[in-house]
């Protein structure tokens, strides 16, 4: 029901939403900001203008005739056919172009899978529907979601600059040292791709991709998954800060400290206003997707948590649901991929959020006896 | 397009039987060639119409019409029955009509078999679109269903597709067997290989392509129905199992049945160009072996559709050499068709406008699966709509381009009827502007750095997104006067002549208009 007013009211605002003002009229591949993406670029253009001077050669002969040797024109047919020199240039000749751009792509290709020498290493796990970063040599790591509010993309808000290319922290790199991309997923295949860069790789379940990039100039950039990975395929996008080196290094150590303090906050005292309060943000960046940030969920495949009998049934079996996940049905295992006090502030916020009033805190050393003790 | 008027069934011994049994009991060539093309026409609607609902929802940005999940049925299954229900149909239902006339045969080899082949059709597609129905949906995998996408993580109707998929290639392959045995044992004396028309070569060679391959499809299929309710793991990481291992075997089908969609229409559109340049070909020998060569590289270049997924780099060299090559041979083709056009004494009918089109845009088509095969760009292409505009460029000027001209070319034929030559013109130049408006900006989407199979997309995606779907329904409703022409063209019109193209050649047009229940009950003499 609450689908379809959404989608009623989306049809009528569909019209009046200011998307015009911001679209752009590109044509091209971006040259980019890294030695690759430019070789790509030019690559690209060298084949796009042969494939040029061939159209017009044989289009323009092809409507020479069109226009010349018609009936109308009183144009009388000529009787030659088959002409062995004529058939063995027209052989030639191609494989020679064919050959000329074979020897740049191959020089390219090389340069491309030389994965040696590398500054950083950083682990990129595809999921359905986000991507985790590990930063393997500095042994912290978080996921990247997608920012954009779903009021955007259901038209009933308008829609930002960068919509469905913005999340909520970014792949942060340093300019000018080459970066080693390890890249896998978690279940399906998923594929990475930032066209500034030039690197697209995709990320296969059971296998470790190599990539590399070196870039060139600080700023952000963007791009989204490129292989089909169910519904969410098109929310999954890709943003690269890259950033100063002196900057990359204090970001590192922030980024160190934090998951440090992360550690520790499954000892701490939680109240439950702080439970909700963490567990409000993180249910709409890591659950609303499906869920709805109402928790009407959308029947059948996404059940409404609002008065759901999971949601105000036992603590246990909620808990079962979250860190397992559901077999054979989208619902995913987290409990590897949030900490326990993420898990924690999300159960309890579901059990008492909307009418879900249970009065149930759930708090992370809970969490983690529950992982615990349904491990052995 | 009835395919035989019971008018004419009183000169012969026997003619069909009356009513529904006629067509369900039939083993004529031409009764079974119809049903083909009135299948492939049914469900080309149908793919199209699902087509319409992923341009609507593409129009602008954000989601107003469908959920995620329903748009990627949608793409699947107009991908899953524009490939099998409607482009390879209509060329079997070419073949059925045409082969034997054109090489002075009464009928098709093995005509029971041929009527099997095409019921297996209709109970095919009947599965397939129930799943649509089902709980869970149906197929919401993309056309390619790589694994584990389809397998682990499939809705629970995935096995009712395979079973589809199965009884589909059955249908092919008995296609392909048939014209085989027509074409190698039933010629007219004197009709020597060198001497078929070109239609039936590119048929001959396109036949040994799908033996070829369908088993493959049916191969990597089982393995799937084996993932999915035998606890195999064949494309199962988590059990030892291998995701590539399913792209590769896919492709090794999915690259020749490339060409499987592609080579008849080449055969189609040499015969009439020559028609309407009143010209000889250029070079049917080397026509012949262009699409000989064509046919053997297609198996050896399937990685080109995998270049990202992290193949060796000797691998990448190797594919993108050999995807290179093909260039020469299709290049072959094109060269000849403009050379035949070249000093011919040329008017532009309905089926000449398409052929003419055909070679100008699948030529378009052409260039931009050069710059894919180059790996290192293909990067930066792979699964963006630079890709969606490459195939639809071959595939709709393309092959379906091939079908419109060569049903053009032989309505008269069929029916003993002319089309109406205005209204077929108009069809034309419709399908054109509305195809290249459709697909066109689609080049742009892509290299600007739009992924395909998504229902949403950014902002800088909205303009060229709208255009497109504006040329998509254009086209999309222009096809309904395509049927309107033909369903008038089989009622009735000006009388056509035994031969109605003035330049054609070949014995189908020694035959009258319409031709008899049993094509040649005496086999002519080729000289």
């Amino acid at each position: 029901m609450h689908v379809h007013v959404k989608r009623a009211m989306s049809l009528s605002g569909a019209g009046l939403m200011p998307t015009q003002a911001l679209a752009d009229w590109t044509i091209n591949m971006p040259p980019g900001v890294t030695g690759t993406s430019n070789e790509i670029f030019n690559l690209h253009m060298t084949i796009f203008w042969i494939c040029v001077v061939i159209g017009i050669v044989v289009f323009g002969v092809m409507f020479w005739s069109i226009f010349a040797h018609r009936k109308s024109r009183g144009h009388k047919p000529a009787h030659f056919h088959e002409h062995t020199f004529v058939e063995i240039l027209w052989t030639i000749v191609p494989l020679i172009i064919l050959v000329v751009m074979a020897i740049p792509a191959t020089a390219t290709l090389i340069d491309m899978y030389d994965t040696a020498k590398s500054d950083i290493n950083i682990k990129v796990t595809g999921y359905q529907w986000k991507w985790r970063y590990d930063y393997v040599d500095e042994k912290f790591g978080y996921f990247s979601n997608l920012s954009t509010p779903q009021e955007q993309i259901d038209n009933l808000a308008p829609k930002g600059e960068h919509y469905l290319r913005e999340v909520d922290q970014p792949l942060v790199v340093p300019v000018g040292k080459k970066i080693r991309l390890l890249l896998t997923a978690n279940d399906v295949i998923h594929s990475w791709w930032v066209p500034e860069f030039g690197l697209k790789k995709d990320a296969i379940p059971g296998f470790v991709n190599e990539a590399w990039t070196r870039v060139d100039k600080p700023g952000i950039y963007r791009g989204q998954c490129t292989e089909l990975c169910g519904q969410g395929h098109a929310f999954m996008p890709v943003v690269v800060k890259a950033v100063p080196e002196a900057d990359y290094n204090t970001w590192v150590a922030e980024q160190k400290a934090a998951a440090e303090k992360e550690r520790e906050l499954t000892s701490k005292d939680w109240t439950m206003d702080e439970l909700m309060a963490r567990g409000k943000k993180k249910y709409e960046t890591t659950c609303a997707a499906c869920h709805q940030v109402d928790g009407g969920g959308m029947p059948p495949t996404f059940p409404a948590l609002n008065g759901s009998k999971v949601a105000t049934g036992p603590v246990d079996g909620h808990l079962h649901r979250v860190v397992y996940g559901v077999q054979g049905t989208a619902m995913q295992a987290f409990g590897k991929q949030l900490s326990e006090v993420d898990i924690a502030a999300i159960v309890t916020y579901e059990r008492n959020a909307w009418g879900n009033k249970t009065g149930d805190m759930v708090t992370p050393k809970q969490v983690l006896d529950y992982k615990k003790q349904s491990s052995k | 397009m009835s395919a035989v008027i019971d008018t004419h069934t009183e000169d012969h011994h026997h003619g069909p039987a009356k009513g529904i049994m006629r067509w369900i009991l039939t083993t004529n060539h031409k009764d079974i060639g119809t049903m083909y093309l009135v299948f492939s026409f049914t469900m080309f609607l149908l793919g199209g119409t699902m087509a319409m609902v992923i341009r609507a929802e593409l129009f602008q940005p954000g989601l107003q019409l469908v959920v995620p999940a329903f748009f990627n049925q949608m793409t699947t299954m107009h991908g899953l029955i524009m490939v099998f229900g409607a482009v390879m149909p209509a060329f079997v239902g070419l073949a059925n009509w045409m082969i034997p006339m054109m090489v002075g045969a009464p009928d098709m080899a093995l005509p029971r078999m041929n009527n099997w082949s095409f019921w297996l059709l209709p109970a095919a597609f009947t599965m397939l679109l129930s799943t649509l129905f089902m709980k869970g949906g149906a197929p919401n995998f993309g056309w390619t269903f790589y694994a584990p996408l389809s397998t682990t993580y499939g809705p629970p109707s995935t096995t009712y597709f395979i079973f589809a998929i199965h009884m589909m290639g059955i249908s092919s392959i008995m296609g392909a067997i048939n014209v085989i045995a027509t074409i190698l044992n039933l010629r007219a004396p004197g009709m020597t290989l060198m001497k078929m028309p070109l239609f039936v070569w590119t048929w001959l060679i396109t036949a040994f392509l799908l033996i070829a391959v369908m088993p493959v499809l049916a191969g990597v299929v089982t393995m799937m129905l084996m993932d999915i309710n035998f606890g195999t793991s064949f494309f199962n990481a988590a059990g030892g199992g291998d995701p590539v291992m399913f792209q590769h075997v896919f492709w090794f089908f999915g690259h020749p049945e490339v060409y499987i969609m592609i080579l008849p229409a080449f055969g189609a559109v040499s015969h009439i160009i020559p028609a309407f340049a009143r010209k000889r070909l250029f070079g049917y020998a080397s026509m012949v072996y262009a699409v000989g060569a064509i046919a053997m590289l297609s198996f050896v270049v399937w990685a080109h559709h995998m270049f990202t997924v992290g193949i060796p780099v000797a691998g990448e060299l190797f594919f993108m050499y050999a995807t290179m090559l093909i260039a020469v041979p299709t290049g072959v083709k094109v060269f000849n068709w403009v050379a035949t056009m070249f000093r011919g004494s040329m008017t532009f009918e309905a089926p000449m406008l398409f052929a003419v089109a055909f070679v100008i845009l699948f030529t378009i088509g052409g260039f931009s699966g050069l710059m894919l095969a180059i790996a290192p760009a293909d990067f930066q292409y792979q699964d963006t709509y630079f890709v969606v505009a490459h195939f639809h460029y071959v595939l709709v000027p393309g092959a379906i381009f091939g079908i419109f001209a060569s049903a053009y070319f032989w309505l008269p034929k069929w029916t003993g009827h002319m089309y109406d030559e205005t209204l077929a013109k108009t069809h034309f130049w419709l399908s054109f502007i509305g195809m290249n408006l459709a697909f066109f900006p689609m080049h742009f989407l892509g290299l600007a750095g739009m992924p395909r199979r998504i229902p949403d997309y950014a902002l800088q995606f909205a303009d060229f997104n709208m255009i497109s779907s504006i040329g998509a329904f254009m086209f999309g409703a222009t096809q309904l006067l395509f049927l309107f022409i033909v369903i008038k063209c089989v009622r009735g019109g000006e009388k056509a002549p035994a031969k109605p193209w003035e330049g054609a050649e070949g014995l189908e047009w020694t035959l009258p208009s319409p031709p008899p229940y049993h094509s040649f009950t005496t086999p002519p003499e080729v000289k």
